[in-house]
């Protein structure tokens, strides 16, 4: 499927702000128990994490926690059919629910100095670093969009949303954004 | 606009929730030793106070779990935030 947020041109004011669309990429949601979320970690190469508003990562997976029971899993695009093969393997006798919903979200970064001062144009979370360091991640609300928020670096967050709203979400950020245009 | 403490992700605002109504609401007995009275008072009649009242919310736009709130629906004050099966908390 046509990435929604396909040929925006990245939104750039220099050392200030950087809003750019990421390429697709393979996304699960995964749901079950404790020890069900345990063994889908080894399966899938990257730990589950048991505390709330956690992320797990590394250069290619990242596991975002999202509920008690509800994990969202990125991998590497073209790698659904063997994350789903390798994760029902190792589960086939434990309840739980894999989706493959690659195509439902759309992702980008907002980075920089500002990032914070523009997601706060639309979303209600604390996003200090004390409040929302590094490796946080919750769902949360943008404009009223519903929005999967993650501070995957010290100064950068990857934001997921919902692919029938990522065009409303990029046109708010790129107005919210034009207060900073100058300094 | 309430700012309420889910069990799960810390204080929230209130846009990201939805409220259920009533809570601890009891399902009366078998059907058929139930009068269509019980039944309607089960189904239809919530109570409407002005102080205290104990409502079930979900963190819709976050967790997406069930819990429960002790709210006071003068003030708005939020008293205590508890699990969906825990008991009536001591709150006033």
């Amino acid at each position: 499927m046509a990435d929604a947020l396909e040929g925006r041109a990245p939104i750039v004011w220099p050392d200030r702000l950087r809003v750019a669309a990421l390429p697709p990429q393979a996304r699960f949601v995964f749901r079950g128990d404790a020890e069900a979320a345990a063994r889908a970690g080894d399966a899938f190469g990257a730990t589950l994490p048991m505390t709330p508003c956690r992320a797990a990562a590394d250069d290619a997976r990242a596991a975002l926690w999202l509920g008690p029971d509800e994990w969202l899993l990125l991998a590497p695009p073209g790698t659904e059919d063997g994350t789903a093969r390798d994760i029902a393997a190792a589960l086939a006798d434990l309840p739980h629910a894999l989706a493959c919903v690659s195509d439902r979200h759309a992702a980008l970064t907002v980075s920089g100095p500002r990032a914070e001062t523009l997601l706060a144009a639309g979303c209600a979370l604390d996003l200090d670093p004390r409040a929302f360091p590094q490796g946080m991640c919750t769902r949360s609300l943008l404009a009223k969009a519903e929005i999967v928020l993650w501070r995957h670096q010290p100064a950068s967050f990857r934001l997921e949303v919902r692919r029938s709203f990522a065009a409303y979400v990029w046109d708010f950020l790129a107005e919210a954004a034009r207060e900073h245009a100058s300094a | 606009m309430l700012l309420i403490a889910c069990p799960h992700c810390g204080p929230r605002d209130e846009a990201e929730f939805v409220c259920g109504g009533q809570t601890h609401i009891a399902r009366p007995g078998p059907p058929e030793t139930t009068s269509d009275a019980q039944w309607a008072r089960y189904l239809f009649e919530r109570d409407n106070p002005k102080g205290l009242h104990l409502e079930r919310w979900l963190h819709r736009h976050g967790c997406g779990q069930w819990f429960n709130v002790a709210r006071d629906t003068l003030t708005h004050e939020v008293k205590a935030v508890y699990g969906l099966l825990d008991t009536r908390p001591d709150v006033t």
